[in-house]
């Protein structure tokens, strides 16, 4: 065998060792990325598992109880809708109106960057130290007490940097030309946000939104601090009543030993599962029909 | 920013001025309520702030900085009082630390897999279903820890205590892996297709290309997401406060209980300590603890982001 044919055989067999490994790697990312779906559907399949025997009308209808058979998130879930709504109405206006400022309006100065830095980081500020501002601030502070619209309020500056954030990046997406095609027949700046920039980033704003709504629905760690993990047998009537929300009703009965409250927990989280993946469904639909439009 | 005033251009005529200036006016107006609005932002970082430190400068004039900083016992609410923070922030970074062994590799082969491997059809199925695993509740993560992984864990390991940092730090591990995941798959798939076609033109394989191209080229976005992902795992705070229990308990041992910052916040306020009571302060000086470590992380993400980018055309 010549030294070239020998060279060529031992390059083969490393290059087939290369290839080798690189298909055994595709393999790996594959598997890698498998955990995450399969624990995401191991935990639903163990949610399921556990909760569909206690979820029924009666569970929906009725108020929390000492006995696990009798008992039911009704105050719960008009909590989380009060909540919901209440959120929805503190923040979306602020966050928006901030977008705007941030995009349109701001200039080019130290303050503007100030803001800027600010909620990136403000997103990332856990979401309990929210429920300790929330606590001394709206229930301490300014005697609100443990009332819905505490909660409400805490949640709120906790979702705005989320919201923030997606409005600027929809509002981005408007091409200038329009801006400038706006402008050149003499509108003014907010005739231009107001008629043209708003209307077409509304959709991407409204995704935004609706993403960062299903959070705070889902959250629990500053409602514990804010609202009240006790006893709620009653759905609230007015934004300065006491409440509960699926997620604190849903700790509430983990924390319980018995494994009948776990049952009740489980259920509880089918139904906000069910909330949450409503509103995602919402959102999803609204971006896919806001792409093909574009 | 371009200066975009150009409505005076029609104030030609008397009658066209007084409807300039009433234009001006509401104009003005507006454009100082979309500042406040932008500047409540700023408003909500200073509240922390001041509350945090307002408090916290009560505790630590009862408490020395030295003591809270070396003092091995963290027992608040004992008769013999000590108030360690190392117990509480081992507790913290033990989960977290847990969590970014399992989050880390997983979230970084996933974004490969996505970004290299996956056709935009399988693409198309797996990072939605990654958006809901991100979407679940966190309450949701600490009834399966408590459930699910913790019995599991107690099969093998029958010694386990019943709440133990390794079943939150499992959860909470399969919690941030979307964080890693998708911010990673957004810096790999911000490096060029050039750079990638050249190593496949020299003969290198999808692993190599993979590894030694995309995955340095994109390092520092990588390297953010892992930071923030870690910061996330320290500031989680039901699936630990479910799971992982609530003894202050200095140890590295993963399978006994522990307690950390965030589950300790909870316990304070969910008891009836009274206000202005050096118990009470306690909660700040653990929120304030917590909320530094949070940021600094934060920050450091942003920089070195912003500081090893690098920039292709």
């Amino acid at each position: 065998m010549s030294e070239g044919a020998r060279d060529s055989m031992a390059q083969s067999s490393a290059d087939r060792r290369r290839h080798r490994r690189s298909r055994l790697f595709a393999v790996v990312c594959g598997a890698a990325t498998a955990v995450g779906v399969v624990a995401l559907v191991v935990l639903l399949a163990d949610v399921l598992v556990d909760g569909t025997g206690a979820l029924n009308w009666s569970f929906l209808t009725s108020f929390a109880s000492r006995f696990a058979e009798r008992a039911g998130i009704k105050a719960a879930l008009a909590g989380s809708v009060w909540i919901l709504v209440l959120t929805a109405l503190i923040s979306f206006p602020i966050s928006v109106a901030a977008a705007i400022y941030l995009e349109e309006y701001a200039p080019r100065n130290w303050i503007t960057r100030l803001i800027q830095l600010n909620i990136a980081n403000l997103a990332g500020v856990p979401s309990i130290v929210y429920g300790i501002l929330g606590l001394t601030v709206f229930v301490r502070t300014f005697g609100l007490e443990r009332s819905v619209i505490s909660g409400a309020l805490t949640l709120s500056i906790l979702i705005l940097p989320v919201i923030v954030m997606a409005s600027q990046e929809a509002i981005r997406a408007v091409p200038s030309s329009i801006r400038e095609a706006a402008y050149g027949l003499g509108a003014t700046r907010w005739q231009v946000v107001r008629h043209q920039v708003l209307p077409m980033a509304m959709p991407g704003i409204m995704t935004g939104t609706i993403l960062a709504l299903s959070r705070a629905v889902g959250e629990t760690a500053p409602l514990i601090m804010v609202g009240a993990v006790g006893f709620i047998a009653f759905t609230p009537t007015g934004v300065l009543d006491e409440f509960t929300v699926l997620p604190l009703q849903i700790y509430n009965w983990i924390s319980r030993p018995q494994e009948e409250f776990h049952a009740l927990a489980a259920a509880g989280i089918l139904v906000l599962l069910a909330l949450l993946l409503t509103m995602n469904a919402a959102a999803i639909l609204l971006r896919n029909r806001y792409r093909t439009r574009r | 920013m371009q200066e975009r005033r150009l409505e005076g251009a029609a104030a030609g005529k008397a009658a066209g001025l007084s409807f300039d200036r009433t234009r001006n006016v509401k104009e003005r107006i507006i454009g100082n309520l979309l500042f406040a609005c932008a500047a409540i932002s700023t408003l909500v970082t200073v509240g922390i702030v001041v509350v945090l430190l307002t408090e916290s400068l009560k505790f630590f004039g009862q408490v020395s900085v030295v003591e809270f900083l070396t003092d091995t016992r963290w027992e608040p609410l004992f008769r013999d009082q000590h108030f360690g923070i190392l117990p509480l922030a081992t507790g913290s970074f033990l989960v977290a630390a847990g969590a970014a062994l399992i989050a880390l590799p997983l979230g970084l082969l996933t974004a490969v897999f996505l970004s290299e491997y996956a056709s935009l059809r399988l693409r198309g199925v797996l990072k939605p279903l990654l958006e809901i695993l991100a979407g679940i509740p966190t309450v949701v993560y600490g009834y399966f820890a408590l459930t699910f992984v913790t019995p599991l864990i107690r099969v093998v390991l029958p010694g386990t205590d019943v709440f133990n940092a390794a079943s939150a730090a499992i959860v909470v591990g399969v919690m941030i892996i979307p964080t890693v995941a998708s911010l990673s798959e957004d810096a790999l798939r911000a490096v060029p297709t050039a750079l990638r076609e050249g190593a496949y033109g020299l003969g290198a394989t999808k692993l190599e290309v993979s590894t030694r191209v995309v995955v340095p080229a994109a390092l520092s976005g990588v390297i953010a997401s892992f930071i923030l992902a870690v910061s996330r795992a320290i500031g989680e705070t039901m699936a630990v406060t479910i799971a992982a229990g609530n003894l202050a308990n200095l140890t590295l041992n993963p399978l006994e209980s522990i307690q950390t910052m965030t589950a300790y916040i909870v316990s304070v306020s969910k008891g009836d300590t009274p206000q202005g009571t050096v118990e009470y302060q306690t909660l700040f000086a653990v929120g304030l603890t917590l909320f530094l470590i949070t940021l600094a992380m934060n920050i450091l993400s942003q920089w070195i982001l912003a500081r090893f980018r690098e920039e292709y055309q």
